[in-house]
């Protein structure tokens, strides 16, 4: 398939390796922001054929793995009131709250469903005006303007039984707070290829030269990564600090202003909490004013209360970088994707998910 | 959750506001409809990445080739020794839309 399978080529791949190889000279971190760039590190051994003084760092670059419990406890509650369809992506319905999950839910009796699209639960709603139709809408800013989107045609088709529970986040302000950890050993960062194909990476040159870090903006296929790699490392070793793009094929520095502005129109920036980290200021997303008869936050008064997370699940540190999935004591005994403790063991980016699926089968 | 997929833009259907604009993409034989509001002046046989439903952007095919180009040109001057690895095996045979 074009764009994907000559992106995976061995020897293409091999190539990179030795370049890699021949350039490094010292000890250095690099961290990739993305869980999708993780899936992609694990899956094809990419830190295994990098020299042992090159070490990836996995980001908190996952949405369904930072979503707040008390969010999904409230997405719950909102799936068990009589009516309710609820809708949101596939990963997000087995991410545990505080007592179950959305899956757990729709084996009582409740009506949740998976979709592909948040579009797809506009045509829900349209084709079942009895019923109210609620979205959990999850993602970075790769999947903003597709629910913008979402929410303008609710406003188009006049849909009345249509809202959705929002609770999209940011990258840049994430990365700074990584960035700002008192000890915080990363020293590049690969930046998330998707979020940038829509925002561009001018947000990005700031944090570079504040903290002094390389960022390469990079793609999600194995050659992709391998390449932002070998961007990022020479410029630490040659001491250069600056906002590169290995991604061309999709991304431009200014990004995609008519997609942005879509994003814009519907949705305004506002604090929100991350799962594992805390809350960080202007780093999620909310409706507009204008836009507030679809906010289900509003229109289901649902209580949600602080929650505490298993103590034995070291997520939080996963998700941070400060730790490898491995060195938590429930990974693979009492953690698994089928009884998961964590959001990153649930969604197929988290880290300890894809280190569950590619290392324990391969016995690494 | 970032997926973004490539794929081909096939049909455009017509729309008075751009923002309802829609289009039909195959990817690898597989086609579905897909929102185009955010493609300035898409054309069908552009290629386009697409998320949840929505193209993010189009992708541009001179600078797709350019790291081959660059892997080319190292080959041939033979400065690279190609070294045999586990990790990678089963690369290229795993073409799939995941």
């Amino acid at each position: 398939m074009k764009y994907v399978s000559e992106y995976r080529d061995k020897e293409s791949a091999l190539k990179y390796t030795g370049l890699i190889k021949k350039l490094v000279t010292r000890e250095w971190s690099i961290m990739e922001v993305c869980g999708g760039q993780t899936h992609t590190i694990v899956k094809y051994g990419i830190d295994q054929l990098l020299p042992d003084s090159v070490t990836l760092i996995h980001g908190p670059g996952c949405p369904v793995c930072v979503t707040p419990i008390e969010l999904i406890d409230q997405a719950i509650s909102i799936a068990g009131l009589e009516n309710v369809i609820l809708c949101s992506f596939g990963d997000m319905l087995r991410v545990p709250g505080s007592c179950s999950d959305l899956l757990g839910v729709k084996a009582s009796g409740g009506d949740v469903r998976m979709v592909y699209s948040p579009i797809d639960a506009i045509a829900i709603a349209a084709g079942n005006p009895e019923k109210e139709i609620v979205f959990f809408a999850v993602g970075f800013e790769t999947t903003a303007p597709v629910t913008a989107a979402a929410v303008l045609q609710a406003e188009h088709l006049g849909l009345d039984n249509f809202s959705m529970l929002v609770s999209h986040v940011l990258v840049p302000p994430a990365i700074e707070v990584v960035l700002s950890g008192e000890d915080c050993a990363i020293q590049g960062f690969l930046a998330a290829g998707h979020v940038c194909t829509v925002m561009g990476y001018t947000e990005y040159e700031p944090i570079a030269e504040k903290y002094g870090v390389p960022i390469v903006v990079t793609g999600f296929e194995p050659l992709d990564i391998l390449e932002g790699i070998h961007m990022c490392l020479k410029q630490l070793e040659e001491g250069r600090t600056d906002v590169e793009n290995q991604y061309l094929r999709s991304v431009s520095r200014e990004g995609n202003r008519t997609a942005i502005e879509i994003m814009r129109r519907v949705f305004e920036i506002t604090d929100r909490k991350w799962r594992g980290i805390g809350r960080i200021p202007g780093s999620g997303l909310r409706l507009r004013e204008r836009f507030a008869r679809f906010d289900a936050g509003k229109k289901y008064e649902v209580s949600s209360h602080e929650v505490d997370e298993p103590e034995i699940c070291i997520s939080g540190e996963v998700l941070r970088g400060n730790k490898k999935p491995l060195e938590c004591a429930a990974f693979g005994n009492v953690c698994t994707p089928e009884h998961p403790l964590g959001a990153p063991m649930v969604s197929a980016e988290g880290a300890c998910a894809a280190y569950y699926r590619y290392r324990l089968a391969r016995g690494k | 959750m970032c997926l973004g997929v490539p794929g081909r833009i096939e049909e455009i259907s017509e729309n008075d506001d751009p923002l309802f604009v829609t289009g039909k993409v195959n990817f690898g034989g597989v086609l579905r409809e897909v929102i185009l509001a955010g493609i300035k002046d898409a054309k069908i046989g552009d290629w386009v990445i697409v998320h949840a439903g929505f193209a993010l952007n189009k992708l541009n095919e001179e600078e797709a080739s350019e790291v081959f180009d660059y892997l080319r040109q190292i080959s041939e001057f033979g400065r690279i020794e190609l070294e045999e690895a586990d990790g990678i095996s089963g690369c290229a045979e795993e073409v799939e839309i995941d």
